[in-house]
């Protein structure tokens, strides 16, 4: 077994349910700033990126400009394509299961589906973690948005911490495996920390792919590995 | 209320195209080293990012709010443990939901 990652249906079901809890705290957010609860349930039915979603609901709820407050949730989901570039290659998917599957790619299914030891139980930890969160997080939406978030307090639950303890753990196993990754996941949190106070929510973290950028420009030249492998 | 709907569709369809970029991207751009080993790194900064600023920050401040530092300590304790996922997820919530109830704000 990876350490920090059980079996890929364990991990999906977990976070999924865990995770989707939270679309409670989307729709009460919605209502409150002025969504129907139909408009709450679009969004998360069809976009389906929290960050996005949340960026929306927020500037709606200040009385931002419409146009701007939509450019801005679409510039946070730009995190998902970054995030397809890596999956592509794993989950291959063709035709009709790409156009499905692409609804998918989001932090939580990628976290998972890196979380596993090889490809098959990759595209299962995609399949099930995907499934999962998407039926909790649209059912937690609705509830929210008619009113059921005040029932139970997700944050007396602690399920604010459940999303950062799941990434953190679902990265362990590549954090273990090279001091790059280290490197690049301290870099990464300390970049998104040090701008959340002059860029404008969602965008520090986007910022923090620069560190990624880093890693791979910091590799050592290709012609380095034969020379080191032809030496006895 | 019209504008609303166009806002919510429009976020929509924008985030749907972006995740859709990403799983159609050429498999012979991925073929350069580098650009893999970018796309290999970029969770590994942007989940890290994300969960640092989640539990860090509120707003635009950051925040040392000690629930939910203690939430992540104690995941990060049960990871070094070797425990399975959803144990080092149920250690951070129940961490964080207990201080809570002992009055941490």
């Amino acid at each position: 077994m990876v350490q920090g990652a059980g079996s890929p249906v364990r991990d999906g079901l977990g976070l999924g349910l865990a995770v989707g809890v939270s679309g409670l705290a989307f729709g009460a957010a919605a209502a409150g700033s002025g969504l129907s609860a139909w408009q709450a349930c679009a969004l998360s039915a069809l976009a389906f990126t929290g960050a996005s979603q949340f960026a929306l609901i927020g500037a709606v709820a200040v009385g931002g400009n419409l146009v701007a407050a939509t450019a801005g949730a679409i510039l946070l989901g730009s995190r998902n394509t970054l995030y397809g570039l890596r999956l592509a290659g794993l989950l291959q998917l063709r035709g009709a299961r790409r156009l499905v599957g692409a609804q998918g790619v989001i932090d939580e299914t990628t976290a998972v589906t890196l979380a596993q030891p090889d490809a098959r139980a990759s595209r299962v930890g995609f399949a099930v973690t995907f499934a999962c969160l998407y039926v909790t997080w649209n059912i937690a939406t609705l509830a929210g948005a008619l009113g059921a978030g005040t029932l139970a307090s997700p944050r007396a639950l602690g399920l604010d911490v459940v999303g950062p303890a799941a990434f953190l753990a679902l990265i362990w196993p590549r954090l273990r495996a090279g001091r790059t990754e280290r490197v690049v996941a301290v870099l990464g949190a300390a970049i998104a920390l040090g701008l959340t106070p002059v860029l404008p929510t969602g965008v520090p973290v986007i910022l923090a792919a620069t560190a990624a950028l880093g890693g791979a420009l910091a590799m050592s030249p290709p012609a380095a590995a034969p020379a080191q492998a032809g030496r006895p | 209320m019209t504008g609303l709907w166009i806002a919510v569709l429009a976020t929509a369809a924008g985030c749907y195209a972006l995740k859709l970029a990403g799983l159609t991207v050429p498999e012979r751009v991925l073929d350069h080293r580098r650009v893999r080993r970018f796309a290999e790194l970029v969770p590994v900064a942007l989940l890290a990012a994300l969960s640092a600023v989640e539990v860090a920050t509120s707003g635009h401040s950051i925040v040392l709010d000690p629930a939910r530092l203690a939430g992540l300590g104690a995941a990060v304790v049960a990871l070094l443990l070797r425990a399975p996922f959803l144990a080092v997820i149920i250690a951070a919530a129940a961490t964080t939901a207990l201080l809570r109830a002992a009055g941490a704000p």
